[in-house]
């Protein structure tokens, strides 16, 4: 029987979460947000720094708290509700990878400052979309203690923030990691991108034949685990995002008048409500339930939970998104409307790392096909 | 007292023994999937002995009170037996009324000599009960029944009718929603609730052909029924109360039934298993892209709908809709089954267009189930009164 679990540490993370992205980014602290350069205001991430919540999953030997990406999840998903944008997301994946796939150098070189506070980034995706390993335009060629580095890499969150990009390409033929300092980048190597989602900071990454020490490329490269996470957290943050578009939603049917009725009587809309916090509950509780996988280190069903979690998601928040728009009516079309912001980040949620039918296609043989032996 | 770990585990597998072993063989007919498709006496009798069997064995009613039948043991051994029920695949248990809307309701608020007088009766099988909320004009408006009980005496007079009685020419009692007054504030004030003996005279139960062509529950009549007052649960008006705390249990969205399997529960397994035998177009139907990621979605689903039970029981993570996942168990289990079956058929390619017979994919069970799918998708209320329902309840939206 499929359990859920979840621990005293990621309900005390939860509840110090709720409050503080309650406080920090109310819808129009979240508009603010959108004008000014960076994906949040220093003072706020100084402030989740002092709650230890950059060093969450680092052991406790690099200077984190030594728990797992789990007790991260209710974090995330606070921050998807209230549409919080900062480099919390990018950083925790590139302590994933360096944890995962780093040498013990470059971890006690990084994971402290990470879970100080420096903010970092993760570049897997290439600039046309895809991060198919198998068809990797990037490249890396090691040659004594140098290594030459040739990316053209799309979907880099923060980067301009970031002091250490691990960047996916092939090294020397061979899908591999390669750990980029921004002091490293040569001038205009990174160009912000026009994404649908305003709460992020988004960046093209460019090198050329960029030399670099060969120590920064990473000894192993632990895709699965890093793609896992990412599901994992994006998915954390839709199920968030549902239940914030949907306050939205209800707010909006529970005060608008047409017709001399409340539009929230009408069955048309009121149906499709249902449907959405359905869909909400369903979201949360794959998220919590791949999670549980996660922090139990049930290995073997780590990978089908996150993409289940991924592929339900995706198509929920984005339903939600699109009908809390339409169902605001002229309203929903302006900027102004809140419907908006939630239905661009569900879209950025969708189409980051696959949409339904990517993970569909992907878990069928993990559902459906006998096991050969 | 607490349970320990040892307890459960060897209750586990002696539950898991027993219903290996004793798993009736295949009776040579075709069985019901749910107590409201028992649609002949052999099939009935054959459900009800069954049970009987079950209840002397001790796996259901494990957690109600010894003074009235049960065992007065802790649910996590219910829980078990349930679970085994279903994993070997048994007959259901066909009392299911009985056993998980009025028992429970009865333990609940009825006296102690409501407790004393059907408890026991409702877990052996013996007294069967059928249920007459719903009304020829009144299906999912409960609120609005006509069917009316005068006060003559020390008894009651029902004139009216009742419909989807299910089990109704084998019931001994009924729960029974009916109109004692039309002058209170307004009309769920005059309702009133009785445990009503249907071997009264001017009670009728007249067998309905369904969809699929068998028989399986009445409609109702009351033709100057007499039935004694005592047998009113609650007091005169207070039936509405009633009534709403029986579709709690019904609904699943409160516990204490007694337990066992209801039904003959289909699994995303089976449609699994089904898309690797079946073919389409000369090919295995599981192959197919298409089929492939339907498969995968409707495998997510079921999922989602067993992890919200799951969630549900870590109140850390109830939602700002803490009722959501409960009031929500009938809509999203009767709307995937029904679903699950039209997708089942949908793999058959043309013999999808067969019907009970043995030329039909598996005797033609997936046509029927679908057929009787929509018994879980309106009856207890429709999937559509029941989105009302949650986003009036759980949402806070306007009623229309």
């Amino acid at each position: 029987m499929a359990t859920i679990e979840f621990s005293e540490e990621q309900t005390m993370l939860m509840e110090t979460a709720v409050d503080f992205c309650r406080k920090h980014s109310p819808l129009d602290r979240v508009r603010t947000q959108i004008e000014q350069e960076a994906s949040v205001d220093p003072s706020v991430w100084q402030e989740m720094v002092d709650l230890g919540w950059l060093g969450i999953t680092i052991p406790e030997t690099y200077g984190g708290l030594g728990l797992s990406l789990a007790d991260v999840v209710p974090i995330v998903e606070s921050m998807g509700r209230h549409l919080m944008g900062s480099p919390f997301l990018p950083t925790t994946l590139a302590a994933q990878a360096l944890l995962t796939s780093g040498s013990e150098g470059q971890k006690e070189q990084w994971l402290p400052q990470i879970a100080a506070g420096m903010p970092a980034s993760i570049a897997l995706t290439e600039d046309d979309g895809n991060w198919n390993l198998a068809e990797l335009g990037s490249f890396a060629n090691v040659q004594g203690d140098k290594v030459r580095l040739t990316a053209k890499k799309g979907f880099v969150l923060d980067a301009s923030q970031a002091k250490v990009i691990v960047v996916s390409a092939n090294v020397d033929g061979k899908p591999g990691l390669v750990l980029v300092q921004a002091e490293q980048l040569p001038q205009g190597a990174l160009v912000r991108e026009t994404v649908i989602d305003e709460t992020r900071r988004s960046f093209t990454l460019e090198v050329d034949d960029l030399e670099l020490p060969a120590e920064q490329v990473l000894p192993e490269a632990d895709f699965a685990s890093i793609e896992q996470a990412a599901l994992l957290l994006l998915s954390a943050e839709m199920s968030g995002g549902l239940a914030g578009v949907l306050h939205v939603i209800i707010d909006y049917l529970t005060t608008r008048k047409q017709f001399d009725q409340y539009i929230g009587s009408y069955q048309s809309l009121k149906h499709p409500t249902v449907e959405i916090l359905l869909s909400m509950e369903a979201c949360r509780s794959h998220v919590y339930r791949a999670a549980t996988c996660i922090a139990q280190g049930n290995i073997g069903e780590i990978e089908e939970a996150v993409r289940m979690a991924k592929a339900q998601g995706s198509e929920a928040f984005a339903f939600a998104g699109d009908r809390a728009v339409q169902f605001h009516g002229g309203f929903g079309f302006t900027y102004d409307c809140d419907a908006q912001l939630f239905l661009r980040r569900a879209l950025w949620c969708q189409y980051q790392f696959g949409d339904a039918a990517y993970h569909r296609n992907l878990l069928a043989p993990l559902l459906l096909d006998e096991v050969a032996l | 007292m607490t349970t320990t770990q040892a307890e459960i585990a060897e209750f586990e597998e002696q539950a898991d023994r027993w219903f290996a072993e004793n798993k009736p063989a295949n009776p040579g007919f075709i069985l019901p999937e749910t107590f409201m498709e028992v649609g002949t006496d052999q099939q009935f009798e054959f459900l009800r002995d069954w049970q009987q069997k079950v209840y002397e064995n001790g796996y259901v009613g494990m957690s109600w009170p010894k003074e009235y039948g049960g065992l007065g043991m802790d649910q996590v051994f219910q829980d078990i037996a349930t679970k085994a029920m279903a994993k070997h695949r048994v007959p259901f248990l066909p009392n299911t009324i009985g056993l998980n809307w009025a028992g429970p309701l009865i333990l609940a608020m009825g006296t102690e000599e409501e407790k004393q007088r059907y408890i026991k009766g409702i877990l052996s099988a013996e007294d069967i009960w059928c249920q007459g909320f719903s009304e020829p004009d009144h299906g999912s408006d409960l609120g609005s029944a006509q069917c009316k009980a005068v006060k003559d005496g020390d008894e009651y007079i029902i004139n009216g009718s009742k419909i989807w009685t299910s089990l109704g020419s084998y019931a001994k009692y009924m729960i029974l929603i009916a109109r004692t007054s039309t002058d209170g504030p307004n009309k769920y004030a005059g309702l009133s609730f009785f445990l009503a003996p249907m071997q009264s005279e001017g009670i009728e139960p007249r067998p309905i052909k369904k969809l699929t062509g068998e028989y399986g529950f009445c409609q109702t009549f009351f033709n100057d029924a007499r039935i004694p007052a005592s047998c009113m649960m609650g007091k005169e008006g207070e039936g509405w109360k009633v009534a709403m705390a029986t579709l709690m249990f019904e609904r699943g969205a409160a516990g204490g039934q007694a337990g066992g399997l209801a039904m003959m529960d289909l699994s995303i397994d089976d449609i699994v298993e089904l898309a690797r035998r079946a073919k389409r177009n000369g090919k295995p139907a599981i192959e197919d892209p298409h089929v492939r990621e339907q498969l995968v979605d409707l495998i997510t689903e079921a999922r989602g709908n067993s992890y919200m039970s799951a969630r549900a029981k870590v109140p850390a993570l109830a939602t700002d809709w803490p009722t959501a996942i409960s009031m929500s168990g009938k809509l999203r289990s009767s709307e995937l089954k029904r679903r699950m079956c039209q997708f089942a058929i949908s793999l058959q390619g043309a013999n999808g267009a067969r019907y009970v017979s043995p030329e039909a994919v598996d005797g033609g069970m997936w046509q029927r189930s679908y057929l009787n799918a929509f018994s879980g998708t309106i009856g207890g209320g429709t999937s559509q009164i029941q989105h009302n329902i949650i986003g009036e309840r759980v949402l806070g939206l306007p009623k229309g």
